[in-house]
């Protein structure tokens, strides 16, 4: 496994680029992220902080909100918010 | 006592193939040496059905493909189609014939990615690979369109003798196009490409640098560019998951609406294939004879059927154990363990500098 080429800065407002869908689906039993030509099952986490990388939250605010809302110390949830964008980022997955 | 009925899969991919005419006359190609001819095509409100039934069945993404899908004029209405039933919208096209206002209707339309096949990184190479003068400059003029559209691109090489040195050139023209990933895709034999074996087989030595090659640019350009590379056959120890298993989790629907559990399953004697015009999609994906011939494990034989590794390659491909042993059930002769293994061997060292057969 390559280490992360990406930087997840506090500052940037990540966002899926087109053609990188984050979509619910019963058939699939849950949330899965439509990438080209790929598929990935989405975990109830990775879903939570898919759903807020909308292009206009910055990374700060993301995991500020997540800390609020799941009532979870903002360190680990900055470690979930950092590894996830910057592995989405190195597939091309995502826009910083 | 009986056991419980294994639960049915659900599928995750569709492979319209919305034509089999194309421009071009790669002798790899995959489509059946008998095309589907263009009077047999399905129409735009049959693709249409297909695509609202593939969305009920769970699936996520399907693939317009052919053929060059842009050789039918209602490809927009049915990328529409696709979008509207809730799939991701793939292109699979080999530029030719598609012109830009095209494209942009496409994008207006919904489409999700587009994936472009480039023959070499040589232009004089490259078409004549592909049997058509001006196809690279086109490819290259797509390329950019795309990538203007924000559109996600894939660059598709198919590697065989003739372009397997210029692995790396392959992906720095990839990235150079602006494409997020590239499919290094040693050749398959089915098809057009069986056909051209031995014009196409490549060396071992050829095989083992172009393998190292790939590992040591996806370390390099990790982040920049996803290389994935699909094994060259003839030279594996195992043989692939082939279509992530049969009737697992993709299908394929003909020019002419016949369902398929691979593209080359008709090469297969005895399978009987549903079509779409007769029945629905969740009714042939459960209950086709060509599906559940060779769904799960029962129907294997030695050295499969007792295998530790029967759940994880499904003992390979059927079509290549029909192909090189005559026997759909046998294990798939690339895997070290199956009693025809030699076969693959001996084959892998036939090469012949042959004119290409192009498919036509």
């Amino acid at each position: 496994m390559n280490e992360a080429a990406s930087v997840i800065a506090a500052d940037a407002r990540p966002r899926l680029p087109r053609g990188v869908r984050l979509v619910h689906n019963e058939a699939q039993g849950g949330w899965v992220l439509l990438a080209p030509e790929r598929v990935f099952k989405a975990d109830a986490i990775a879903a939570e902080i898919l759903r807020r990388c909308t292009g206009e939250a910055t990374v700060a605010a993301i995991v500020d909100d997540l800390a609020q809302t799941f009532v979870a110390p903002r360190e680990r949830i900055l470690t979930d918010v950092t590894k996830l964008l910057g592995s989405l980022a190195d597939k091309r997955l995502l826009e910083l | 006592m009986l056991a419980p009925a294994e639960k049915l899969p659900t599928p995750l991919g569709l492979l319209a193939e919305l034509t089999h005419r194309c421009p071009l006359g790669c002798p790899y190609c995959s489509n059946p040496l008998k095309l589907d001819p263009r009077t047999d095509e399905l129409d735009t409100a049959t693709w249409a059905r297909v695509f609202r039934e593939a969305a009920a069945l769970g699936v996520l993404q399907v693939h317009l493909s052919g053929g060059e899908p842009a050789a039918r004029r209602d490809l927009v209405e049915i990328t529409a189609a696709a979008r509207t039933a809730g799939l991701y919208a793939n292109l699979i096209t080999s530029a030719v014939g598609l012109t830009e206002k095209t494209l942009d209707a496409l994008a207006d339309a919904g489409l999700d990615h587009v994936q472009v096949s480039i023959q070499d990184s040589i232009e004089a190479s490259a078409d004549r690979i592909a049997g058509y003068e001006g196809a690279f400059a086109r490819k290259r003029a797509l390329a950019a369109q795309v990538v203007r559209l924000k559109l996600p691109l894939t660059v598709n090489a198919v590697v065989h003798r003739a372009n397997i040195a210029r692995v790396g050139d392959l992906v720095e023209l990839a990235l150079a196009l602006g494409a997020g990933r590239v499919e290094i895709a040693h050749v398959q034999y089915y098809g057009w490409a069986l056909e051209n074996r031995a014009a196409l087989m490549p060396t071992p030595e050829q095989v083992k640098r172009a393998v190292g090659e790939v590992d040591a640019l996806r370390e390099r350009h990790h982040g920049r560019i996803v290389i994935d590379a699909v094994v060259p056959d003839y030279y594996a120890k195992y043989p692939k998951p082939c279509v992530g298993g049969w009737g697992r989790r993709s299908l394929n629907v003909t020019p002419a609406g016949r369902v398929l559990p691979c593209h080359a399953a008709e090469t297969i004697p005895g399978l009987e294939f549903w079509s779409v015009r007769d029945h629905s999609l969740a009714d042939i994906w459960a209950s086709s004879p060509a599906f559940r011939a060779f769904r799960g494990t029962d129907w294997m034989h030695e050295p499969c059927a007792s295998c530790p590794r029967r759940h994880e390659d499904y003992g390979g491909c059927r079509c290549q154990a029909f192909a090189l042993t005559g026997d759909a059930r046998a294990t798939d002769p690339v895997c070290h363990l199956s009693p025809k293994h030699a076969i693959v061997e001996e084959l892998a060292g036939v090469r012949r500098e042959a004119e290409y057969v192009y498919r036509r």
